[in-house]
């Protein structure tokens, strides 16, 4: 699979800082796509074209040319990643055209609409998976390298650089738990906002997967949800390699009623699938303390990293 | 959304999969009707979207006149894990030698649909002994692969031809429909071996319920939850009395864990989305006031972007216009909370620096006058 570090950061430059690796954004002339264009940009983000069909030519900002495709807008900047910003029912034609623009086509795509229909999701999927391309979202906040690139809607305020992996299907708790960490003391390696759907582009194990082997890397926190088994099988996958680096988790929806779906499309519990009680007990299992309120997870982690010292 | 049995066996009968024949009510006068039509003796099953209708009494057999105009009123009028019937379905009996369990079922990690049967179905899918499970990507099913499901699960002779037809089905149910959730349980293997679907659960992806408006008809939301969505928020409505708001599934849902395990009760869940405005705010406040259980509302926002004042304003612009005289107890997190504060000291509501602080206070607030 495509590196996430080399995608979002290139390689180092002869005086050892790493390079704007350039992105698209796809709707970028909407009301949403054309206020976190902004924002990306003045965080640094370097935003290289934006693609709206009909408003090729045109310029975003004063500075950003606007194309009509995909393709056109590769071409004209080497992009290898895209963030998605169309309403739900577009995103199936949008996220083919990305991965399907030329040869190489878009290898990062973050999807941020939510309201996805899962088949459409899955169908994105598998075209991803032809073209060795990563998928993150639908219904994310994001990806972020704080101080380096961010490509999402999360407010800048909560990060600091750092090294401490987090990984989160929401997107509030991902600030409200980042936030925590920086006022602690730990800043943060990457944050990789999972998604509240149903099936993830990115879930879990493989955001894990992704970030695990940076030689930077402190510590994780993993902040999950009711719904599915995704923090269940991360936490056997945890046990099963034998990781050893500090990891704990945060579990939103613990007294949630069964059945119904708590806001995001994949927080519900059907009978014991994707109750909060499995998920805490594997996380226990493999060694992972679960806080019981947000601003418990620095505590936690502080007392983890602590302990290894 | 979550189909009642009798809607589940309506899209069966749609897609040719054989069910008992059966009749829905809202009343006991219609059902009088459809008793006479069917002739005894007859099931009467409690329609409501819950598991374990049977232990708790949710399904009767009625033998006669008698025993209808005594059961019908008794198993219309029950609750069963906090839902009252939405409509009462009157069947007829079948006679079998066994049960099988079978559905198709989206495995959210491995990101594909599942074939899952048994042998030994009528019980909850946990309970299911000896299963059957089968990958098949987008839920298409081919005849090869229901057959070898057929044969592990100990079908034999024309049973197979039968479990091969169901199946494929099901399959197309659930790829057409975009179900999350297919489930025939139990599957009746009658005594000349055909098969027979004596319950029925589909639940459907929600974010596709935009193609498919002939599911409309089934869709159960109450007025609220429905006004809700049309603002871009989630609703769920619950049994206590504070009301609990915020932005992002994730952070509402830890509020209300932590409401809850500091012996609050929470009225409802109400995810504003997202982003929060004044508009959005003044919004869920309305839906909040038409709630009368809501003794006091508690509000954990995370405004990233936003400034606290502007949710501030819809608060005081609730209270100016009557809208609420509930005391509120918020938490907010972004820019300008100093001058929120300072905007929000004649008002009922109450800013804290953090959302502990406000649960303690809504949840001491509440049991105060209540």
């Amino acid at each position: 699979m495509a590196n996430i570090y080399e995608l979002l950061r290139g390689t180092k430059d002869s005086s050892g800082n790493y390079q704007k690796m350039p992105v698209i954004v796809q709707g970028i002339t909407g009301t949403f796509g054309s206020l976190h264009a902004k924002m990306m940009m003045e965080y640094g983000t370097n935003i290289a074209a934006g693609v709206t069909p009909g408003k090729g030519g045109q310029k975003f900002e004063d500075k950003v040319p606007i194309f009509n495709t995909v393709k056109e807008a590769v071409d004209a900047t080497g992009a290898k990643i895209s963030i998605v910003f169309v309403p739900a029912k577009f995103f199936l034609g949008a996220a083919k055209e990305a991965l399907e623009a030329l040869d190489a086509g878009i290898k990062l795509l973050v999807a941020i609409p939510e309201h996805v229909p899962i088949r459409d999701t899955m169908q994105v999927l598998d075209l991803a998976k032809q073209k060795d391309a990563i998928i993150i979202g639908p219904n994310t906040p994001g990806v972020m390298i704080p101080s380096l690139i961010k490509i999402g809607i999360m407010p800048a305020s909560p990060f600091k650089h750092g090294n401490i992996a987090v990984l989160s299907k929401s997107g509030t708790l991902l600030y409200e738990i980042s936030n925590a960490l920086t006022k602690a003391g730990y800043g943060q390696s990457i944050t990789i906002g999972i998604g509240g759907d149903p099936v993830n582009g990115t879930r879990l194990i493989d955001a894990f997967e992704m970030v695990k082997d940076d030689p930077d890397l402190k510590g994780m926190v993993v902040v999950g949800e009711i719904g599915g088994d995704s923090e269940e099988i991360l936490a056997q996958h945890i046990i099963d390699t034998n990781f050893k680096k500090p990891i704990v988790a945060y579990i939103a929806g613990r007294n949630a009623p069964k059945e119904k779906r708590m806001g995001h499309a994949g927080a519900i519990v059907m009978g014991t699938y994707g109750s909060a009680e499995s998920k805490v007990s594997m996380f226990n299992k493999a060694n992972i303390p679960v806080g019981k309120r947000p601003n418990e997870v620095a505590m936690l982690l502080a007392g983890k990293l602590e302990s290894k010292d | 959304m979550r189909l009642l049995e009798f809607q589940a066996k309506e899209l069966f009968g749609q897609y040719g999969i054989k069910t008992p024949k059966g009749r829905y009510s809202k009343n006991i006068e219609e059902a009088r009707e459809h008793a006479k039509e069917l002739g005894f003796p007859f099931v009467i099953k409690f329609q409501a979207p819950v598991g374990g209708r049977g232990k708790a009494g949710g399904i009767q057999i009625v033998k006669n006149q008698d025993e209808f105009e005594l059961k019908y009123p008794q198993v219309a009028g029950m609750t069963i894990k906090g839902e009252k019937a939405r409509a009462i379905l009157l069947e007829k009996m079948a006679e079998y030698q066994k049960e099988i369990y079978l559905s198709l079922f989206l495995n959210r990690s491995k990101r594909c649909y599942t074939i899952i049967a048994s042998g030994e179905g009528g019980v909850e899918i946990e309970s299911v002994k000896n299963q059957t499970i089968r990958e098949v990507g987008l839920g298409d099913v081919t005849p090869q692969v229901a057959e070898e499901v057929a044969k592990a699960i100990g079908l034999s002779g024309n049973s197979i031809t039968d479990f091969v037809d169901m199946l494929q089905r099901l399959s197309k149910l659930t790829v057409e429909k975009e179900a999350e959730l297919a489930e025939i349980n139990p599957v009746a293997l009658q005594k000349d071996g055909s098969l027979l679907a004596l319950d029925g659960k589909i639940v459907t992806d929600d974010n596709s319920n935009f193609r498919h408006t002939e599911m409309e008809k089934y869709q159960e939301k109450t007025e609220l939850e429905e006004r809700a969505e049309k603002s871009g928020f989630t609703l769920v409505e619950l049994e206590g009395n504070v009301a609990v708001v915020g932005n992002g599934a994730g952070l509402v849902m830890s509020t209300l864990d932590m409401l809850i395990d500091n012996g609050g009760k929470a009225a409802c869940f109400l995810d504003v989305g997202g982003g929060a405005t004044t508009e959005s705010v003044y919004e869920a406040l309305t839906l909040i006031s038409k709630m009368k259980k809501v003794k006091a509302i508690l509000v954990n926002l995370y405004g990233g972007i936003v400034k606290t004042t502007t949710v501030a304003s819809a608060f005081i612009k609730a209270y100016d216009d009557k809208l609420i005289d509930l005391p509120v107890y918020a938490r907010l997190m972004g820019s300008e909370s100093e001058k929120s504060k300072e905007m929000l000291k004649p008002t009922k509501t109450k800013m804290y620096d953090s959302v502990e602080e406000a649960i303690s206070g809504a949840v001491l607030g509440v049991s105060k006058n209540g």
